[in-house]
């Protein structure tokens, strides 16, 4: 198809560079600078969509991004489709296949329209009615049809293959919209020395001057003196010009976000480059230039695709060179249709008529009108029209002084222009969270008093004209650049010729002498809510604005309503008979446009989601075959199966050679607090239960921490290194939980004792060798410690050298098992390790993972915090009354454990717990009763928290929580299983070597 | 500013991210220390590594090969071009005997990364929020904060070159996302 509706020259489209590509399929041709919307008009192509609910054949109305009916799919390749583009802000490039949605088979033949047929059916409030009885049918039959006729477009069905950025910006002003507003802001605010970023959702800066042909700034053509000043911006290196950039969120603190789309526009977009830019910036000072959004007319049938706003045909005609029709008919209450009808004539387009509402219009834009030869009929107006995917003709009405309308017969054309004057955008105001005001003289809802610091500058707070509306920006800029410094300029406005303001503008339905029975005037396109909806909605008793607009959808479209809520609002007004205020607006809320999940989530995700911290010996690991478990941000090995082990094989096997030889594990992911000064010994006498005062230099001892009720929240082995010098562990999970604790008592409660804290978790990378034979494995690396047990007795530290690295060796087990725990700087952490590996392969020892470590102290009856304890526990509860310093005058929680609640018989207590059947193996968090089958709503006695199948024991074994636990040794009890309850025998948790001969030997 | 800083490249390892605007590159290792006490022990470790120690909050100082850094008011961070850390560790220590304090060894703890290039700030507001402007951000200045989920300590040498520490975990975490940052800057 040829560009038949384009103009012979003119428009910043470039004629010398052809852009092909195709919408449904088909192959259409536009020029660079086209955006999809004024390519299509160009080739005289208005049906672009089919409408939500009733699928009513829909044409483009706007050409920003406001767009309610050209709504688009792009794929760029398979899966990766973005539904809801608006056609006027994607920008054509060669190649390009876009997709029209909501229709089947095709756009021009859609078997969706029978909703359109059924209409009577699908009025205001039509889910909530139909979807009601009987209940039955809500989950088999409802649900599932409203699901599958919900949402618009496709969703992509692949990840994402794009990249999207991030980027934190900071600024003195930040101006959102470039037009003469925003272009004077951004100046005006430059000149004072300012830090500036003005920012456009449109591909080119300048906004309403480049499509202005007419008006004079200083002399020069608008869109020259746009030019300029956007040369005079870019060259400032204060200040940041961002087209393509949507200021889609403002939040407190003056953080607004921006969106911008990278390479959306390009044909071949490098790989190297994001798809689109999250911008978070902190501006000192907004000024907020969005402008205004002009409003369609509400008559019957003016939905027709053809039909369209009058600036917008404006826009395409001037900026792009597309034409909207042929032949044209006006509609408007306003004059700044005017403009439109003297630059289509001036282009060659056939203006039918301009339709005004109003009596007898005047004024320069009349006159230019006029004078043009533009035939002018006042008190008209459009009552209908006709043509099935596409206007074919107007009905005109005579608007009598009593308010009826009688038929002026039809007017053939191409396309219909409306203007029902303009809507300021409040948008972003609204978002900052400020409270607009109804302003009956502009007949429209203003910005009212700041709640941040920004200010709005032009339309966009009903300022019009193109002399006032520099200068309201250039005010605006001053103003915001004096907020912040010093230095501010007053800037030189310049003189302006031409843009004089249009007058006019009208809200709601228009008259017309049609059936209201039969017509439908749509307020809200892309929902489908007519403004007999809204009728209906207030009679059923909807009589707050923002009840309507959730029981109707008005204005739940992609524009927020932006187009429609300012003609809804006089319906209901009209039809309560409220004054406007009184019916109220609803809020605007972030994102201003849709915004691609991608872009919030930046570069937070997969692996880059969160940090993945790993231990200097995870290669290790990795090449062994182990398999890894998550512990906070850690990557842990948790069993090192040999080909064509099971887990269980694996773990039993492990399990087996540390009891039995010796085993090697990597605990560097453990917390360790270095604790120092002259007081430490009291702090951590203070912070843990057990008594430290009297720890020997050179010895170790198990601590448990609580919180200030008396619950356990962290447990861990201190050794003391020196008379001043504390090594603390603590778990991993909770290592930055117990030093935020401990810092937090020593700033706040303790601010005397001279002790400090220091995180030495990554210092470290800590080696644990177990087993019977780990002296003998580790002797030969060892120098100037003496490992005999007499000299280096179970639960103590030595500092020394391993393999020539200096280390501080631990002699401790969390196994049952005689073993080291080697700190060796992180660095030398692997090299270590391979030289004690060796080692233990040499004596036919082996590595094990977390899953072995849970089993062999689950055999000892050593517990997880976290997994026995689970924030309710004191130390009691899990048998550990010997850990608590019972002459000691204080520590954290001391007081808590003899609260009635916790001296009180009746709690749950640690137990073991062996199933009869020795084969089963327990699932943890299983509930433990007295009875096999109890009687519904019979409380459980407690649960399991820990169930292993033990080699060691050669069955399975489990640990509980359990009311009186320690009272019910020899016990049976039963616990629930998917398979029916089993019999269970309550005994010691202490399952294996009991008198703890082994680790001490 | 000396010309000579106490970070430099690790000439072992190859750069992270080389643009004609900006490098990413590894420090060589170093001898780091985690002091925190009393202004008194401040200045007698000051006068053991031969740099005061900052009392401004946020400042940094530096010598011939060393540099120490303000992180709180009770806590400083030396960095010493030393190759013995123990050696190192037992002198501060030494000069600060009568002064109660703590001073632990957290060479280990911590890589560093040196980022620099006139696209150094730009590259490190990917993920860091703060404002790099002189005025707000000057030479010399260090700081604690944010780098996406990872915690770092930051510190501007000179106009165009930043030093970034983090605890050694965290710093394939680090080092991903400012390649994947520096990505666009070699795009035509």
């Amino acid at each position: 198809m040829t560009q038949d509706f384009r103009t012979s020259a003119g428009g910043r489209i470039d004629r010398s560079s052809p852009v092909d590509f195709t919408f449904d399929g088909k192959a259409y041709r536009g020029f660079a600078g086209d955006t999809l919307a004024s390519a299509l008009l160009a080739n005289g192509i208005h049906l672009v969509g089919r409408s939500y609910k009733y699928h009513r054949p829909r044409g483009i109305i706007t050409a920003g991004s406001e767009e309610p009916n050209a709504l688009v799919g792009i794929a760029r390749e398979k899966g990766q489709n973005t539904p809801n583009l608006r056609a006027p802000q994607v920008e054509i490039y060669q190649g390009l296949n876009a997709e029209s949605q909501n229709r089947y088979p095709s756009l021009s033949f859609d078997v969706g329209a029978v909703n359109d047929l059924l209409s009577p059916l699908f009025v205001a409030g039509f889910y909530y009615k139909t979807f009601m009885w009987p209940r039955s049918f809500w989950q088999k039959v409802y649900e599932p049809f409203i699901r599958s006729a919900a949402g618009l477009g496709k969703a992509p069905t692949d990840p994402d293959k794009d990249r999207y950025a991030n980027h934190y910006a900071h600024c003195d002003v930040l101006v959102i919209g470039s037009g003469p507003a925003g272009l004077a802001a951004a100046t005006a605010a430059a000149q004072s020395g300012a830090r500036v970023i003005l920012c456009d959702e449109q591909s080119e800066l300048g906004g309403s001057l480049l499509h202005d042909r007419t008006s004079a700034v200083d002399g020069k053509p608008a869109v020259d003196w746009a030019a300029d000043a956007i040369r005079a911006l870019s060259e400032n290196d204060k200040v940041t010009l961002l087209p393509r950039t949507t200021g889609f969120g403002y939040y407190a603190q003056n953080f607004v976000a921006l969106a911008e789309r990278v390479t959306d526009h390009l044909a071949n977009p490098d790989p190297r480059l994001p798809r689109e830019r999250l911008w978070q910036v902190r501006a000192k000072e907004v000024v907020i230039a969005t402008g205004a959004i002009e409003r369609p007319l509400v008559f019957p049938e003016n939905d027709r695709p053809g039909v369209m706003m009058a600036e917008a045909g404006r826009i395409y005609l001037n900026r792009y060179g597309a034409m909207a029709g042929k032949r044209v008919v006006i509609a408007t209450a306003c004059d700044t249709a005017y403009r439109t009808a003297v630059d289509l004539k001036a282009a060659g387009v056939d203006v039918a008529v301009i339709a005004d509402l109003r009596p007898d219009p005047a004024g320069v834009h009349v006159d230019a009108a006029r004078s043009a030869g533009i035939r002018i009929e006042g008190a008209c107006v459009v009552t209908g029209t006709k043509g099935r995917l596409r206007v074919k003709s107007a009905r005109l009405g005579r608007i009598r002084p009593d308010g009826s309308v009688t038929a002026m017969g039809e007017e053939a054309c191409d396309s219909l222009l409306m203007s029902g004057g303009w809507t300021p955008n409040v948008s972003l105001y609204s978002q900052s969270r400020g409270k607009v005001a109804w302003d009956e003289d502009a007949g429209a809802y203003l910005p009212g008093a700041s709640v941040q610091h920004e200010r709005s500058a032009g339309s966009c707070h009903g300022v019009f004209g193109l002399q006032a509306v520099l200068e309201d920006g250039y005010a605006a800029g001053e103003n915001a650049a004096r907020a912040v410094t010093s230095a501010a300029k007053r800037p030189k406005v310049p003189a302006v010729t031409g843009g004089e303001e249009g007058a006019g503008g009208t809200l709601g339905a228009l008259p017309h002498d049609r059936d209201p029975a039969r017509v439908r005037a749509f307020i809200d396109f892309q929902n489908d809510v007519t403004a007999k909806d809204v009728k209906l909605a207030v009679r059923e008793g909807f009589h707050s604005i923002e009840h309507i607009k959730r029981y109707t959808t008005t204005g739940m479209a992609t524009d927020q309503g932006r187009l429609s809520n300012m003609n809804a609002l006089s319906v209901a007004s009209k039809t309560l008979e409220k004054p406007i205020p009184q019916v109220g607006l609803t809020t605007f809320r972030q994102p201003y446009t849709p915004v691609t999940f991608g872009t919030f989530a930046t570069t937070a995700r997969g692996e880059a989601f969160d940090p993945v911290r790993r231990t200097p010996m995870h290669d290790w690991a990795v090449e062994k075959g182990a398999e890894f478990e998550d512990v906070s941000l850690w990557k842990r090995a948790w069993y090192f199966p040999k080909p064509g082990e099971s887990m269980h094989d694996a773990v039993a096997r492990e399990c087996a050679t540390v009891r039995e030889s010796v085993g090697i594990f990597d605990a560097t992911t453990l917390g360790k607090i270095e604790v120092v000064g002259p007081d430490a010994a009291e702090f951590l006498n203070r912070v843990y239960t057990n008594p430290f005062l009297k720890l020997g230099v050179g010895r170790l001892r198990y601590g448990i921490m609580l919180n200030e009720a008396g619950f356990i929240m962290d447990d861990g082995v201190v050794g003391r290194i020196a008379e001043e010098r504390f090594h603390v562990t603590t778990t991993t999970g909770g290592a930055p939980r117990v030093l935020a604790h401990l810092e937090d008592y020593l700033q706040t409660e303790w601010p005397d004792l001279n002790v400090w804290l220091t995180s030495t978790t990554e210092q470290w990378a800590v080696i644990a060798v177990q087993g019977p034979k780990a002296r003998d494995v580790i002797a030969p690396l060892v120098e100037g410690i003496d490992l005999s047990t007499e000299s280096m007795p179970h639960m103590s530290v030595r500092e020394g050298k391993i393999c020539g690295v200096p280390t501080r060796l631990f002699r401790m087990s969390f196994t049952g098992e005689a073993g080291y725990e080697i700190n060796v700087p992180a660095s030398r952490g692997r090299e270590v390790w391979d030289a004690v590996w060796n080692n233990v392969e040499a004596v036919g020892g082996a590595p094990y993972g977390t899953e072995t470590m849970h089993v062999l102290r689950a055999e000892k009856g050593y517990i997880i915090v976290g997994q026995e304890t689970d924030g309710t526990v004191v130390p009691d509860d899990v048998g550990m009354d010997w850990a608590v310093g019972k002459k000691k005058a204080d520590f954290i929680g001391m007081r808590s454990l003899a609260r009635p609640d916790i001296v009180v018989a009746g709690r749950k207590q640690l137990v073991g717990v062996l199933t009869n059947d020795p084969k089963v193996i327990l699932e943890e968090g299983a509930q433990v009763t007295a009875e096999a089958s109890p009687a519904l709503k019979t409380p459980a006695l407690g649960y399991v928290t820990s169930s292993y199948y033990s080699s060691a024991l050669g069955r399975s074994m489990a640990l509980a929580m359990i009311a009186d636990g320690r009272g019910r040794m020899g016990d049976t009890l039963y616990v629930s299983t998917a398979e029916g309850a089993v019999a269970v025998e309550i005994v010691s948790p202490v399952f294996y070597d009991a008198e703890g001969g082994k680790q001490v030997a | 500013m000396p010309e000579k800083s106490v970070y430099s490249a690790n000439a072992h390892l190859s750069p992270i991210v080389v643009t004609s605007n900006v490098r990413v590159e590894e420090a060589a290792p170093l001898v780091r220390l985690s002091l925190r006490g009393g202004e008194a022990a401040a200045s007698h470790a000051g006068a053991s590594i031969g740099a005061p120690l900052p009392l401004e909050p946020l400042t940094s100082t530096m010598a011939d090969k060393a540099a120490a850094f303000w992180l709180g008011p009770d806590e400083w961070q030396i960095a010493i071009q030393e190759g013995d850390a123990t050696a190192v560790f037992e002198r501060v220590e030494t000069a600060m005997a009568d002064t109660p304090h703590s001073l632990v060894d957290v060479s280990e703890r911590n890589r560093a990364l040196i980022i620099s290039g006139p696209k150094a700030a730009w590259l490190l507001n990917s993920q860091i929020f703060l404002d790099f402007d002189e005025a707000v951000f000057p030479v010399g200045m260090v700081t604690r904060t944010l780098f996406g989920k990872a915690d770092i300590m930051l510190w501007r040498q000179s106009e165009d070159i930043f030093v970034l520490e983090a605890w050694r975990s965290f710093m394939p975490y680090v080092i991903e996302l400012l390649q994947e940052a520096s990505r666009e800057l070699e795009a035509a």
